[in-house]
């Protein structure tokens, strides 16, 4: 069965957003809830291999656009220096790690596709080590996440080509948003609300792959949306409260999806994708 | 580049398709899809290949080198499922093992922007060729097997039988099954014209036993008999 967000909140009810997602993929599957967490579990170990052999600074990707950039991030993150704090700074780190690992044909899992998997390892590996996240909880999180990331597929997109980048940046910023909240003991209604306001945050940003690579943009705008996920989930267990519906936020989201021209929808021919020096240099590195 | 991936509307997502598939990048519909398609091809050759032409056509032509397109698919016809790391170096293993593969743009009318055109020789000299398109988040389509038009995913247990076009064929396949309790869960006939090649795609519940396969084989109207497994991943 597909939910809406108000729906898994309703199914969730008293108890946890992460056990009924866990219960609702065993039923469907015909899978023991043990099976099923160790499936989770195993993707999350590739999560930290993949961060792992993104950090690599002589990685380079088949066009020379990408790799090697998360290893001059992680030396600045460690002399201390990221302006936005450790936390935030290794989530970062990592969604780069993760996004140029992807770019240059490394193990990566989509989450909840390649071009935006950098995003949602990056914030749960880095509550792992920097704010005492056991692996029990960070599964748990991954559950939570993969039900906004349902809630959303369903009722808007989650492909660039069709939803241009805030259905996958857009939609990743909104399950690592729900799934921070659930980490730092936000209920089922604020985890849902975080992820509105993820995607309200990224609402309407445009797919434009330059030379239709997953590079350019996308390794950056990984990074960029781990922000836009602290920054939500922050504001809901501050207290405040989504003034929209998430589901109708979901229901913009495709909206504005549908009104995005084709140039602007993983076509490679707008946006960032149209820019004359990157293009040049793309070419320069491929003939 | 143009990725699709609208739920339909009888299709419920696993909450694995939403974290997951693992796989090696950049892109489910130019890397894991092509493999996929690779890998399929080459269980349908059913023998190790030993010459590839590869078409790209629409996307997949204009993006196939940035995506690892190329090494994709010769990662599959090499056996390589979509996580498989020696995906990257795939061209350098098939030249080391004489694989024979040489690259195209082709201009295919109709097709899906991500479609790609394989013939292939194997190394007892069987030839396959195949149309295949990557219709997002990994998931593909064959569209053309030997010249007939087909439409399945490999995602089930798939039972393909190419036969020539008479009476009784279908019934004979069908009875084979139920002998063996195993449930029909989609069934396509093609054939050419009245009397000629024909070709059966059958999506099973089960996988049949060996023999059944080999039973088919003999008889009289088949020529050939192809069992996919369904797809671990």
């Amino acid at each position: 069965m597909d939910f809406t967000l108000s729906e898994w909140v309703n199914l969730a009810g008293e108890g946890s957003l992460a056990d009924a997602a866990v219960k609702q993929q065993a039923e469907e599957t015909g899978m023991t809830v043990e099976a099923v967490r160790a499936t989770m579990h195993s993707h999350l170990c590739c999560m930290q291999e993949a961060v792992q052999s993104g950090l690599d600074e002589k990685l380079r990707s088949v066009s020379g656009l990408s790799g090697g950039q998360a290893a001059l991030f992680l030396k600045r993150m460690q002399e201390g220096k990221l302006l936005g704090g450790r936390l935030l700074g290794k989530a970062e780190v990592y969604a780069m790690a993760t996004a140029e690992c992807n770019a240059c044909m490394g193990k990566i899992v989509a989450a909840p596709t390649a071009g935006a998997c950098g995003i949602l390892p990056g914030t749960i590996l880095a509550m792992m080590e920097e704010s005492d996240v056991s692996e029990e909880q960070a599964v748990d999180a991954l559950f939570v996440a993969a039900a906004v990331g349902q809630s959303i597929a369903t009722q808007a997109s989650i492909s660039g080509a069709e939803g241009g980048c805030q259905a996958e940046c857009g939609s990743a910023a909104a399950m690592a948003a729900a799934a921070l909240a659930y980490l730092e003991g936000g209920t089922p209604q604020q985890c849902a609300d975080a992820a509105a306001f993820a995607i309200m945050n990224l609402l309407g940003l445009v797919c434009d792959p330059v030379g239709g690579l997953v590079e350019v943009p996308c390794v950056y705008r990984n990074v960029g949306s781990c922000g836009v996920a602290f920054t939500a989930a922050d504001m809901v267990l501050s207290g405040i409260r989504c003034p929209i519906a998430p589901d109708e936020v979901i229901l913009a989201m495709k909206e504005v999806g549908d009104a995005l021209p084709a140039s602007l929808r993983e076509t490679g021919d707008g946006g960032c994708a149209a820019c004359a020096s990157v293009r040049a240099r793309l070419k320069a590195n491929t003939l | 580049m143009k990725e699709t991936f609208t739920p339909k509307d009888d299709m419920t997502m696993d909450l694995f398709d939403l974290i997951g598939p693992v796989m090696i990048g950049p892109s489910s519909s130019h890397t894991a899809g092509a493999a996929r398609i690779g890998l399929t091809a080459r269980l349908l050759l059913n023998e190790d290949v030993c010459k590839a032409e590869v078409g790209f056509h629409g996307s997949f032509a204009k993006t196939y080198r940035g995506h690892g397109t190329d090494r994709a698919i010769v990662g599959g016809l090499m056996g390589m499922a979509v996580d498989d790391p020696r995906l990257r170096d795939s061209l350098t293993l098939a030249r080391e093992s004489g694989m024979d593969v040489c690259f195209d743009v082709v201009n295919i009318r109709g097709a899906h922007p991500n479609t790609v055109r394989l013939t292939l020789t194997g190394v007892s000299g069987k030839e396959l060729t195949m149309e295949a398109a990557s219709v997002g988040g990994g998931n593909i389509e064959i569209h053309k097997l030997n010249g007939l038009n087909v439409d399945f995913t490999g995602k089930e247990h798939t039972l393909i039988i190419h036969q020539t076009d008479a009476p009784g064929v279908i019934a004979a396949v069908t009875g084979a099954l139920a002998g063996q309790s195993i449930n029909i869960a989609n069934m396509q006939v093609y054939r050419r014209k009245a009397g000629a090649d024909a070709m059966m795609v059958l999506e099973l519940d089960g996988a049949p036993e060996d023999y059944v396969l080999e039973s088919l084989k003999h008889m009289k109207a088949i020529r050939n008999v192809t069992f996919l497994k369904r797809r671990p991943c």
